[in-house]
């Protein structure tokens, strides 16, 4: 059981967080114009978009 | 084969899971196989429409109201309205619309008729001193394009609803992608791209990845791009379900003439005071799509971040100009309203935007990746044979 649930978070866990973050990101700026929403959304939205282009295209050698 | 001697139960789960994965790659299979190339059109054309301001700036299409000192009183309306008519006496004046940067500019649009259409004229006119600013073509030019590309494929409310399908196939492909993911991911870290094997695993990878971190901004951009093509439906819903009853005791009567209307000015004041805490966002004109044929729809907007996306009508009477009615926003125009900023990407400002632009280009790859998997080979994301109790994938994820 123990194996089955590191395993679900091996695999899901920064999915989720990503996801998380995004809508926070998209959320966040709603409420705000110009201000502390939209810095919280650029943070939120951009660490996915870092993290496609870091693993898509900048990171070389895995491992 | 040699599965088969080991404990039943579990080949039993395995057969199982293997057929749930078969179904969840064929929906995923057709479903983006479907709504690719529409995709790729959106996400191409969407690209330079998320800066269609700044592109109009550079090219100097963008009109600035000449600096004046702040506080220099404002012409009436009306005095506006006869510069636009003056240049085209031969249409009449559909909507009148302030912009989202300044008070100082009029926006009037005229048309042959009332009815909507592709055929109009914009004529900007200084807020102030009622003088003629511009004549900006928007219906035509390399934007122009990409915006009915995007928006209706040049093929009026048919084409807004077909891409509207493609966005619910788009959101069928997301979800089914989701459910992929497992079984793909099984044996590699988050992120693992596999570039030193064959390309085809490298650009598998490279599917699964940007389109898990791409995974909740695509569907929102979908989803809320899908519900932008309902919006002339979800309008005419609004006016058969809340202004029917307003509009009853001006049943049999023709569109109030030109010559009969009161001042527009007017109705601005009074729907104005209706609502003291709003700016103006839009006016639609007796017979115009978004009003009725007796009346001056006056569209107010709120001041705060998130109520400035509203719209307020006022319905006030063109020949009295006495307010008939400032019915509340249903639930369904709010929703729609609501949704286009989320879809547009214009509420955050310039990081918002170069994000936008940066998941938007993600996405093409996704849509690219995805595709050329497919012509690759076809059937990889199907289980080989039945005999085999796991599926085909994980042969090709494990090391």
């Amino acid at each position: 059981m123990k194996n089955t649930q590191s395993r679900l978070l091996a695999i899901w866990g920064w999915p989720v967080a990503l996801g998380l973050l995004t809508g926070i990101g998209l959320i966040a700026a709603l409420f705000s114009d110009g201000g502390l929403g939209d810095t919280l959304s650029g943070i939120c939205l951009g660490i996915p978009t870092v993290c496609g282009i870091w693993y898509g295209l900048l990171r070389r050698s895995p491992r | 084969m040699a599965s088969h001697a080991s404990g039943t139960s579990s080949i039993g789960a395995n057969q199982m899971q293997s057929h749930t994965i078969k179904i969840w790659a064929w929906v995923h299979k057709w479903s983006s196989l479907v709504c690719t190339v529409f995709m790729l059109l959106l996400c191409l054309t969407g690209l330079p429409l998320i800066f269609h301001h700044e592109i109009g700036h550079l090219l100097g299409t963008e009109v600035e109201a000449p600096p004046m000192p702040e506080g220099t009183p404002h012409a009436s309306l009306d005095k506006v309205l006869d510069v636009a008519r003056a240049q085209y006496p031969d249409r009449v004046v559909q909507f009148a619309s302030k912009s989202d940067e300044t008070d100082d500019l009029w926006f009037i649009t005229m048309t042959p008729t009332p009815a909507p259409t592709d055929d109009f004229r914009s004529v900007v006119v200084d807020a102030r001193t009622a003088e003629l600013l511009a004549q900006p073509r928007f219906d035509q030019g390399f934007m122009w394009i990409m915006f009915k590309l995007h928006v209706d494929l040049f093929a009026g409310l048919p084409g807004k609803l077909f891409l509207g399908l493609m966005g619910l196939l788009l959101l069928i492909a997301i979800v089914s992608g989701v459910v992929l993911y497992a079984p793909f991911m099984r044996k590699l870290d988050f992120g693992t791209v596999r570039r030193d094997r064959q390309p085809r695993l490298k650009w598998l990878d490279l599917h699964n990845l940007l389109g898990i971190v791409t995974l909740v901004w695509l569907f929102v951009v979908g989803a809320t791009g899908m519900i932008n093509t309902w919006a002339d439906l979800v309008i005419k819903y609004w006016q058969h379900d809340q202004l029917s009853s307003v509009l009853a005791p001006y049943q049999g009567q023709p569109t109030v003439p030109v010559a009969e209307r009161a001042s527009v000015q007017r109705s601005l004041e009074v729907a104005r005071h209706q609502a003291p805490d709003t700016k103006l966002s839009f006016i639609a004109f007796p017979g115009t799509s978004f009003s009725s044929p007796h009346h001056h729809t006056i569209f107010l907007r709120g001041n705060e971040p998130l109520t400035s996306r509203l719209l307020y009508p006022v319905l006030v009477d063109a020949k009295s100009a006495q307010v008939t009615a400032a019915p509340e926003l249903p639930w369904y125009l709010a929703a729609l309203l609501v949704s286009q900023p989320l879809h547009f990407g214009d509420y955050g400002g310039r990081v918002m935007q170069i994000i936008w632009a940066l998941l938007d280009i993600a996405s093409i790859v996704v849509l690219g990746t995805g595709l050329y998997l497919w012509i690759k080979k076809g059937r990889s994301t199907e289980p080989k044979s039945r005999q085999s109790s796991q599926p085909r994938i994980s042969e090709e994820v494990a090391p």
